[in-house]
C-alpha cells in the first residue's frame, strides 16, 4: 500500500513529523531562547566522547551546538545530539528511595539520612557476621575517570572487600588482556585522526557505522585518498555495505579465516622478516602454528569462499600500510583474547605495529572504557594498571592511599563470577553503580534469581533502569554533564567534562554519594575529597609510575592541547598519541606473538537449533537503553527488538516480514518481530539487546565465558526461529554441539589468594 | 566567487537520523525535522538516503513559482525559504510542485514546511546543522572546488524528469565511475542467455 507521506499526520509510523518524538525538558519553546553560556565538554555516549558545546540559559541545558573538537570535528551522532536532554528529564530519580517493608514492599522515598545509614548499618552487620568479601561492588565505566576511581578505592579502603569489578568486563576485558600479553600496554596504539595515512582497513568484528558513527568519517578521509576496506561480519553492517570485500563470516569462527590469512601472506611473500626479527618474539612459532589454516580449511569452518579469503589476504597484505580495527565482533567471544591476538599476529606479521596510521587497533565501546579498566576498578588491579598480585604495586598503591598493604584485598571475582557467588550466598550486600545487569549480563534470568537474593542491593543511578526495580534502596545520581571530570577516549585520549547543570532534586554526583557513605563508615580520613580535582590529583600520584601513567595531565594541559594522551610521565610531559614507535611495553622492548589455534564457539547449532544467534547494537541505542529509550526521537527509531532473517530462512519456515516468531535457544524463548532482509547470513540470527525485561535478548544468550578474562559469548549460540502456532516446547539442548563440559570449561571464582588465572597472564601482569 | 552548498552522497549513508536529530536543533524550526532519512529498501540492502531541498535553481523554484500568495521567499544568495507564516494560506500548491517530494505540510499547524538550509546559520558562514553533525560527512557543506579536492565521487546538480532538467543548487554526489549502460543491449544478452542456458547463475557470496 502506497502512503502519502507529503501530509504530516500524528502517529504515523514513519517519523517526518514536527515536534512529536522527544523534547528537551524546558520544551522546544524555552530552547529557543539565546544561551547566556555554551559549556564545552565531550558527548556521554560510546568510547568515541566527541566534543560538544552545550546551551546553558538559567541553569538549564536547553540544547547542543558543535564544537570542533580534534577527533570529531564537530560531528555528532543522534545520540549525541539528544544526549542534553537527559538533563531534567521527567524520567529522573530525584530523591532516595527504599522498600522499608522488606523484599517485596514498596519503594518509598526517604531521606539521604535514612537511607545512608541503613545502608552503613546492614554493610557493617553483614561484615560481622560473613566476613570482608560478603558485601561487593559492581561498577560501570560510563562514568569519569575520578568516579571509577574512587569506586575501587572505596571497595578495598572503604569496604575492605575483595569483590569489586565493573562492566568493562563485559565489554573490552579480552582485547584488554590480548594487548598487555601481546605489547605490555592496553592502549589502542594511534589516534583515529592517524586512519586516514593508512591504505587499507581490515575491519573484524565492528560495525564502525552504527557504534561509532564519527570514526566513519576518518574511514572515510582514508578510502577518499584511496584506502581500501576489507569487513569482517556476519551482517552487511553499513560500513561493509560499501567495502570493497566484505566476508560474512559465520559468527566466533574468525581465527580461521585471521589464520587463513596470516598462512597466505607466508606463502606470498608478503612478510616482514627484518621487522619480526628486530621487534617480536615467538613469530616462529607462529609460522609453524598457522600451517594448517589453508584456505580451504578456513572455508569449511567460516562459511567464507575461499578466494575471498585469498583476496583479502592479498588486498591487506600488499597494501604498504595497513590498519587492523576490531571490537566487539569478536571480543564477545570465549576465546575474544585469542581472536584479538590472532588479529594482532596480522599486524605485526606485516610490520605495521608503530608506524603512522597502521597497526592494530581497538575500538573500545563504552563512554569511558578505556579509561574505567585503568584506575583500579578491577577485580585484579590497581590504579594506572597496577596489579592486584605483584608486591611492589601493592606496596605503591597501599601507600598512596595511606592503608597497612596487610589491609588491601586480593584479586576478587570477575563481575560474570559475582553472580553465581551472588546466587551462592557468598556475596550478601551488593551495589551497583552505573550498570544495568539485568539487561546486560547474558542469561538474565539466573541475574535475576541471584539478584534477589542479595539484601540490600543498592543500585545508584539517574534513572529507574531494570536492575534498579529489583533494588532495596535507589540512590539518585547524576547524568555526564551535572558534573565534571575526565574521560579516556578510545585513542586513549584523556579529555574533560565539564559541568553544566546541577543536579536534579536530591540526586548527588557518586563521587559524593561515596564519600558520605565512607564516613559513614568510619573511614572519611581516606576520603578527604572537597572536589572532583583532589580525586583526581590523588589518582595522578596512584597512576604515576604505572603504564597508563596519568601524573603528567593536568586539567590546564588538557584544555590546552585538546586532549592528553597517556602516558605522560611527567608535567612538562606532551603525552603519546602514537605508541611503540620505538619499543614495546614488555621489559626486552619487544612485542610477543602467541601461536593461535583455532576454536569453535562454546555452543554451535545442530539438532533441533540450526541457526547461530548473535547481537549486537543498534546506532539509536547506548548499551542497556537505560537512557537512550528514554529518549523519544531515539526510541522512536528504534522502539524495540526485532530479529534479522534471511529471506532464504524464511522463505523455509514461512515466516514474512514484520510477523511475531519465537526464538528459541537451549536456555530461553522469547517473541519478536521478524525483519527478513538479505543483509545477514542465511544461518544466522541477530536481534539487538538494549531492551529489557521481556524484550531483552540475554534471556536467550550463552553465558559460556572466556576462560582467563570471564568475558561472556553474546555474539554465538545456537538457536531457532518459529511461528508462533509451532507447537510450544520447552527448551532443551536436542542437537545441540556443546563444546564446554563440566571439565573443560573455564574454571570460575574462588581462586588461591595470589593466583592469577593463568601463567600467561601473570607474566604479562599489565592489566 | 564560490558558492557553498550541500552535497549529499548516498553512498556515505549510515542511517544514523543524526541529521534529523540535528536539524531539530536549529533555532529557526525548533524541534522541527526538514530533513528526511529513508531505507530505500530494506527489504534488499541497508542502504540509505538522506533527503533534503534541493534549492532549484533553473527553473527557479517550482514551489515559489506556484505559490499563490508568494510566500516562499528567495534569498539574493539562491536559498529557497520555508513558507512566511503569515503569508502561506496552506494551498499546497508548493507540495504538488515540488520534484523532489520536499515541502511537507503540517495540517494542524496549516502551513508549508520545508528545508531553508539554515539560513541562520549559513548566512553567518556557519555549517547547516545537517552537515555539521552528518557521522560520515554524507551531507557535506562547502563549495565545489573543495570538494574536488578532498573527496571521492562525481557530484552532479542537473536531475532530468523525462524532457524537463532541473539545475539545483545542492548537489547530488554519484559513484566516481558512472559507466553509460546500455540497457537495450544487456536486456537482449540477457535474453539470450535466458533462452539458451536457463536462468544466470548467480556466484555464492556465503557457503
Amino acid at each position: 500500500m502506497s502512503v502519502n507521506k507529503d501530509f504530516f499526520q500524528p502517529d504515523r509510523a514513519f517519523n517526518y513529523d514536527f515536534e512529536s518524538a522527544g523534547k528537551p525538558a524546558t520544551g522546544w519553546r524555552a530552547a529557543d531562547r539565546v544561551p547566556e553560556a555554551l559549556v564545552p565538554t565531550h558527548c556521554a555516549f560510546c568510547g568515541v566522547q566527541c566534543g560538544m558545546n552545550l546551551r546553558v540559559l538559567d541553569g538549564q541545558v536547553i540544547g547542543v551546538e558543535p564544537r570542533d573538537f580534534p577527533h570529531n570535528r564537530g560531528s555528532l551522532c543522534p545520540k549525541g545530539v539528544v544526549a542534553y536532554q537527559q538533563v531534567n528529564h521527567p524520567d529522573r530519580l530525584r530523591y532516595p528511595m527504599m522498600r522499608r517493608g522488606g523484599k517485596g514492599g514498596r519503594l518509598e522515598r526517604a531521606s539521604w539520612d535514612e537511607a545512608l545509614d541503613y545502608i552503613v548499618s546492614r554493610w557493617q552487620q553483614i561484615q560481622a557476621e560473613h566476613g570482608k568479601d560478603a558485601v561487593a561492588i559492581y561498577s560501570g565505566s560510563s562514568m569519569t575517570n575520578e568516579k571509577c576511581y574512587i569506586m575501587g578505592k572505596f571497595a578495598r579502603v572503604g569496604l575492605g572487600t575483595r569483590h569489586v569489578d565493573y562492566n568493562g568486563r563485559l565489554c573490552m576485558s579480552s582485547a584488554a588482556v590480548a594487548y598487555a600479553r601481546a605489547f605490555g600496554v592496553d592502549r589502542a596504539p594511534l589516534p583515529m585522526t592517524d586512519i586516514p595515512l593508512t591504505d587499507c582497513m581490515l575491519a573484524v568484528g565492528v560495525n564502525v557505522g552504527e557504534c561509532f558513527p564519527i570514526m566513519m568519517q576518518w574511514i572515510w578521509r582514508a578510502r577518499d585518498k584511496g584506502a581500501s576496506l576489507i569487513v569482517i561480519d556476519p551482517r552487511e553492517t553499513p560500513l561493509a555495505r560499501t567495502a570493497d570485500l566484505w566476508l560474512p563470516v559465520r559468527p566466533g569462527t574468525d581465527i580461521a579465516v585471521l589464520n587463513a590469512m596470516l598462512r597466505q601472506l607466508i606463502v606470498d611473500g608478503l612478510i616482514d622478516e627484518e621487522y619480526l626479527r628486530a621487534r617480536t618474539n615467538g613469530w616462529e612459532e607462529v609460522r609453524a602454528s598457522v600451517e594448517p589454516f589453508t584456505l580451504e580449511f578456513a572455508e569449511k569452518h567460516s562459511g567464507v569462499p575461499a578466494k575471498n579469503i585469498l583476496a583479502a589476504a592479498r588486498l591487506y597484505g600488499r597494501a604498504a600500510r595497513s590498519l587492523v580495527m576490531h571490537a566487539r565482533g569478536i571480543e564477545h567471544s570465549t576465546h575474544g583474547v585469542n581472536n584479538c591476538l590472532a588479529c594482532i599476529n596480522l599486524a605485526l606479521a606485516r610490520g605495521q605495529l608503530g608506524k603512522p596510521g597502521s597497526g592494530c587497533m581497538m575500538v573500545t565501546g563504552q563512554g569511558n572504557g578505556q579509561g574505567g579498566r585503568e584506575v583500579g576498578q578491577k577485580a585484579n588491579q590497581l590504579p594506572g594498571y597496577r596489579h592486584i598480585d605483584v608486591p611492589e604495586d601493592r606496596d605503591y598503591i597501599a601507600n598512596v592511599w595511606g592503608i597497612p598493604v596487610d589491609e588491601l584485598p586480593w584479586e576478587g571475582a570477575a563481575a560474570t563470577e559475582m553472580i553465581h557467588l551472588m546466587a551462592d550466598g557468598e556475596i550478601r550486600s551488593c551495589m551497583i553503580v552505573c550498570s544495568n545487569p539485568m539487561v546486560s549480563l547474558p542469561d538474565n534470568r539466573v541475574v535475576q534469581q541471584a539478584l534477589e537474593r542479595i539484601d540490600p542491593l543498592i543500585v545508584v543511578d539517574f534513572f529507574l533502569s531494570e536492575t534498579a526495580e529489583l533494588a532495596d534502596i535507589i540512590l539518585p545520581g547524576t547524568v555526564w554533564c551535572e558534573d565534571e571530570g575526565t574521560t579516556t577516549n578510545l585513542e586513549g585520549r584523556v579529555i574533560k567534562i565539564n559541568q553544566a547543570a546541577d543536579p536534579p532534586g536530591e540526586a548527588l554526583q557518586d563521587w559524593k554519594i561515596v564519600t558520605e557513605l565512607a564516613k559513614r563508615l568510619g573511614r572519611g580520613k581516606f576520603f578527604p575529597f572537597e572536589s572532583v580535582s583532589d580525586i583526581w590529583n590523588e589518582y595522578r600520584v596512584a597512576s604515576k609510575g604505572g603504564v597508563s601513567d596519568y601524573y603528567g595531565i593536568t586539567w590546564e594541559k588538557i584544555d590546552e592541547q585538546g586532549g592528553v594522551f597517556w602516558p605522560c610521565p611527567s608535567l612538562d610531559h606532551p603525552g603519546t598519541p602514537r605508541l611503540f614507535t620505538e619499543r614495546f611495553g614488555h621489559p626486552d622492548g619487544k612485542a610477543r606473538m602467541f601461536p593461535i589455534p583455532y576454536a569453535p564457539p562454546a555452543e554451535e547449532p545442530g539438532g533441533d537449533y540450526p541457526f547461530c544467534l548473535t547481537t549486537g547494537r543498534v546506532v539509536y541505542h547506548y548499551l542497556s537503553g537505560n537512557q537512550t529509550r528514554r529518549l523519544g526521537f531515539l526510541n522512536d527509531q528504534a522502539p524495540e527488538p526485532w530479529v534479522e532473517i534471511h529471506p532464504q530462512a524464511a522463505a523455509k519456515l514461512g515466516i514474512v516480514n514484520d510477523e511475531i516468531v519465537r526464538v528459541r535457544t537451549p536456555r530461553f524463548a522469547m517473541e519478536v518481530k521478524a525483519l527478513v532482509v538479505p543483509t545477514i547470513r542465511p544461518d544466522t540470527l541477530f536481534i539487538p539487546y538494549h531492551y529489557g525485561h521481556e524484550r531483552s535478548v540475554n534471556q536467550l544468550t550463552n553465558p559460556a565465558v572466556e576462560p582467563n578474562v570471564k568475558i561472556p559469548e553474546y555474539k554465538a549460540c545456537a538457536a531457532t526461529v518459529e511461528k508462533l502456532n509451532a507447537p510450544a516446547v520447552s527448551p532443551g539442548t536436542d542437537g545441540v554441539i556443546e563444546n564446554f563440559t563440566p571439565e573443560n570449561a573455564p574454571r570460575m571464582f574462588p581462586y588461591t589468594i595470589g593466583e592469577t588465572k593463568d601463567q600467561p597472564a601473570k607474566d604479562a601482569k599489565t592489566f | 566567487m564560490a558558492v557553498k552548498t550541500l552535497f549529499v552522497d548516498p553512498s556515505r549513508c549510515i542511517g544514523c537520523r543524526a541529521c534529523e536529530a540535528a536539524c531539530r536543533e536549529c533555532d529557526s524550526h525548533k524541534g522541527e525535522s526538514m530533513v528526511m532519512v529513508d531505507f530505500v529498501n530494506r527489504e534488499v540492502s541497508v542502504a540509505t538516503q538522506p533527503t533534503v531541498c534541493m534549492h532549484c535553481e533553473d527553473p527557479l523554484a517550482p514551489c515559489a513559482q506556484v505559490c499563490p500568495v508568494m510566500a516562499i521567499l528567495i534569498t539574493p544568495e539562491g536559498v529557497v525559504q520555508q513558507a512566511e507564516p503569515s503569508r502561506c494560506i496552506g494551498c499546497r500548491n508548493c507540495v504538488y510542485a515540488c520534484p523532489f517530494g520536499v515541502p511537507k505540510f503540517d495540517v494542524q499547524a496549516r502551513l508549508m514546511k520545508k528545508c531553508n538550509l539554515c539560513y541562520d546559520r549559513t548566512s553567518q558562514d556557519l555549517k547547516p546543522w545537517c552537515a555539521q553533525a552528518c557521522p560520515t560527512q554524507a551531507l557535506w557543506y562547502g563549495d565545489y572546488e573543495e570538494f574536488m579536492n578532498q573527496r571521492q565521487g562525481h557530484p552532479v546538480n542537473v536531475t532530468s524528469f523525462g524532457e524537463q532538467s532541473v539545475r539545483t543548487r545542492v548537489y547530488q554526489v554519484l559513484p566516481q565511475e558512472t559507466p553509460r549502460l546500455d540497457l537495450v543491449a544487456m536486456l537482449e544478452a540477457r535474453s539470450q542467455t535466458a533462452h539458451s542456458s536457463g536462468q544466470p547463475k548467480e556466484e555464492a557470496w556465503v557457503l
